[in-house]
């Protein structure tokens, strides 16, 4: 005599499973393409913001790393009584006896306006301000000339002046030319370059760069340097950072403010690598509308196939193997959309990157998280429909055409 | 497979659906079918022949009495079990024959086989047996649109035939077929039955039952003929076997 031990029920091979998944797409393909857009589309939001943020902050962190992280800088701070505390005249070069320094320069504050001519208001100072210069200046702060030349031991001594990026474009000087000068706290200065923008000290940039002895012979300077730029040895960036406060001015160290630019940048660099809220929410909302989509999908779906779901019960599936079958269809369904996010945000990101000449960095949590977040929105989406597949009546499916 | 005693027993199966009011669909219905008969059931539409074929099939189960097939007993089968039972002993064939147009007629049949855990391979070379069955074997890569109805039916009837079934139930098989292809199909049918399938049809068509080899009249939920039995039973079912 027969026994039930004999009705076994099969599991479905897993290559029978996913071709049974592929059935819903290879009959209706625009609907199922359609369908897995919403998903491309909220995907392809979130890789490409991720992407992007990620692309600008690398570039940034590697043009900072190529200038190097060992520049400290060294300002005059404020004395108790809220007074800017100046510099000792001695300070640079006390620095310079610290074993681990490589490289010493500094600027000092000039009193007085930078004016293209005795004719413009002295209102329109375009925020610039004057700055004595050592002459090894470019090669510490890491920026270069990008225009005519640098000052030399010769011209130091002269009414000459060079720019910074940012003053020579607010002054309206593209070029360098014999006889060009601006005004300078009411003396003719003669422009023999214009400079790099200098990443690390962007104070640069707005200043118009005079030679100390010119500075004090003819702009009434004081000789008091107010910024010192300092490049420690790899390594010793730590320990040279604590002692530039008591090593500039011994008698007040606290009056000495000590930065290291490129931390400054680096944080900063981070920040704007941070996912973008906004840009992140938006893909959300597209993913969650493609979720949506699908399910919507897969319910009319299983409406429609009643008959096949009916003769597949007819055939000896379970309500189970019909279950995983629709499941599995959702799961395909929000992966290829996933799939196809990811490429298309991984397109955008590398097309924009190139565009603005940055690296390309789709981190992993990008593209990878796009791919895994597909499947639980295909599972979570796909149950309701799955479950009313499998709820079908057989009998109801099959005879009430 | 070796099974003692009739393939198929319908024993005082009554059918109630549980509307408003309650629709009694079969009443006290009883009778076997041993292996290798080939059984018509016949009778107008509302006779209750659809649900008796659904009761068979095990997709739906009497309200009460048994149905056993193969001695076993439905109303001691889970519904896993049941539909292992379907996946192995049971074929289906329909009206409407139920094809999945984006395969091969060789696909199609193969599916018959997808549930009772047997590879692809061995899938599609038992579906060719079954397509040579019925006469098909010549086109098995054709798409069921690319076939004639009659055609598309034999493709059906192999899907029914590509597990060995120990029952065949083949619903108004020729319902949606051109007489030519009608009478074609019943050929298979007188066919398969002398290679020893055995095999149900439930028909309205009173000629395509006299076909066959034995003949059930169903009127009201009740059988009122079984050419089996030799005696004609009145149709208010009076003396009625018990």
């Amino acid at each position: 005599m027969i026994t039930t031990a004999v009705l076994v029920v099969r599991r479905l091979r897993p290559s029978d499973l996913a071709r049974l998944a592929t059935v819903g797409l290879r009959t209706r393909k625009l609907r199922a393409a359609l369908s897995a857009l919403g998903i491309a589309i909220g995907v392809a939001a979130i890789v490409a913001v991720l992407g992007l943020s990620s692309s600008a902050s690398a570039g940034l962190l590697d043009e900072i790393s190529a200038l190097g992280t060992n520049l400290l800088v060294v300002q005059d701070g404020q004395t108790l009584s809220g007074q800017t505390a100046e510099l000792p005249k001695a300070a640079p070069a006390m620095i310079a006896r610290i074993g681990a320094v490589a490289e010493v320069q500094e600027t000092g504050a000039v009193t007085g306006d930078v004016f293209r001519s005795p004719l413009i208001p002295t209102i329109d100072s375009n925020a610039l301000s004057i700055e004595a210069a050592s002459l090894g200046l470019l090669h510490a702060v890491g920026t270069s000339v990008a225009r005519g030349s640098y000052l030399d031991a010769a011209t130091a001594h002269e009414p000459v002046v060079v720019l910074g990026a940012a003053a020579a474009q607010r002054l309206g000087v593209d070029r360098v030319f014999p006889g060009e000068r601006i005004w300078l706290d009411n003396v003719w200065f003669y422009v023999v370059g214009i400079l790099e923008p200098a990443v690390l000290a962007s104070e640069i940039d707005s200043s118009a760069l005079v030679g100390f002895p010119a500075a004090e012979r003819y702009l009434g300077f004081d000789g008091h340097p107010s910024s010192v730029y300092v490049r420690a040895q790899t390594g010793h960036v730590a320990a040279v950072y604590n002692l530039l406060g008591p090593t500039a001015n011994p008698e007040n160290p606290s009056q000495v403010d000590v930065s290291q630019p490129s931390a400054a940048l680096v944080a900063q660099a981070d920040a704007q690598g941070a996912f973008d809220g906004l840009f992140l929410g938006l893909g959300a909302v597209a993913l969650l509308v493609g979720a949506v989509g699908v399910a919507n999908i897969m319910i009319i779906s299983v409406l429609e196939r009643r008959s096949e779901i009916g003769l597949r019960r007819a055939l000896g599936a379970t309500r189970g193997h019909i279950r995983v079958q629709f499941l599995a269809e959702a799961i395909l369904l929000s992966l290829i959309g996933g799939a196809i996010g990811v490429g298309a945000g991984v397109l955008a990101t590398a097309v924009y990157a190139s565009t603005k000449h940055e690296l390309v960095v789709i981190p992993a949590l990008a593209w990878a998280g796009g791919c895994c977040v597909a499947v639980p929105i295909g599972a979570v989406t796909g149950l309701l429909p799955a479950l009313r597949a499998a709820r079908i009546s057989p009998t109801q499916a099959l005879w009430s055409m | 497979m070796t099974t003692p005693g009739p393939v198929l027993e319908v024993d005082r199966v009554t059918k109630v659906y549980p509307t408003e009011p309650p629709v009694t669909a079969l009443r006290d219905v009883s009778f076997a079918v041993v292996r290798g008969e080939l059984v018509g059931i016949v009778g107008p539409s509302g006779s209750g022949k659809t649900t008796l074929l659904q009761l068979m099939g095990t997709l739906d189960r009497p309200s009460a009495g048994r149905v056993r097939i193969t001695g076993l007993d439905i109303e001691e089968l889970s519904d896993r079990e049941v539909a292992a039972l379907r996946a192995t002993r049971i074929g289906f064939v329909f009206q409407q024959f139920f094809l999945a147009e984006h395969q091969s007629a060789l696909d199609n049949v193969a599916d018959g086989l997808l549930y009772a855990g047997l590879p692809q391979p061995e899938r599609r070379a038992r579906a060719l047996e079954a397509l040579t069955l019925v006469g098909l074997d010549e086109r098995p890569q054709a798409r069921p649109n690319q076939l004639s109805g009659g055609q598309r039916q034999r493709v059906a009837i192999a899907r029914a035939l590509v597990g060995s079934p120990a029952i065949v139930l083949a619903d108004e098989p020729t319902g949606n077929l051109d007489q030519a292809s009608g009478r074609a199909i019943l050929g298979i049918f007188e066919d398969l039955h002398d290679l020893g399938v055995t095999i149900v049809v439930i028909t309205h068509d009173r000629d395509i039952a006299a076909r066959l080899g034995r003949r059930i009249e169903m009127l009201d939920g009740r059988i009122v003929f079984d050419s089996a039995d030799q005696t004609a039973v009145s149709p208010g079912g009076k003396d009625h076997r018990s």
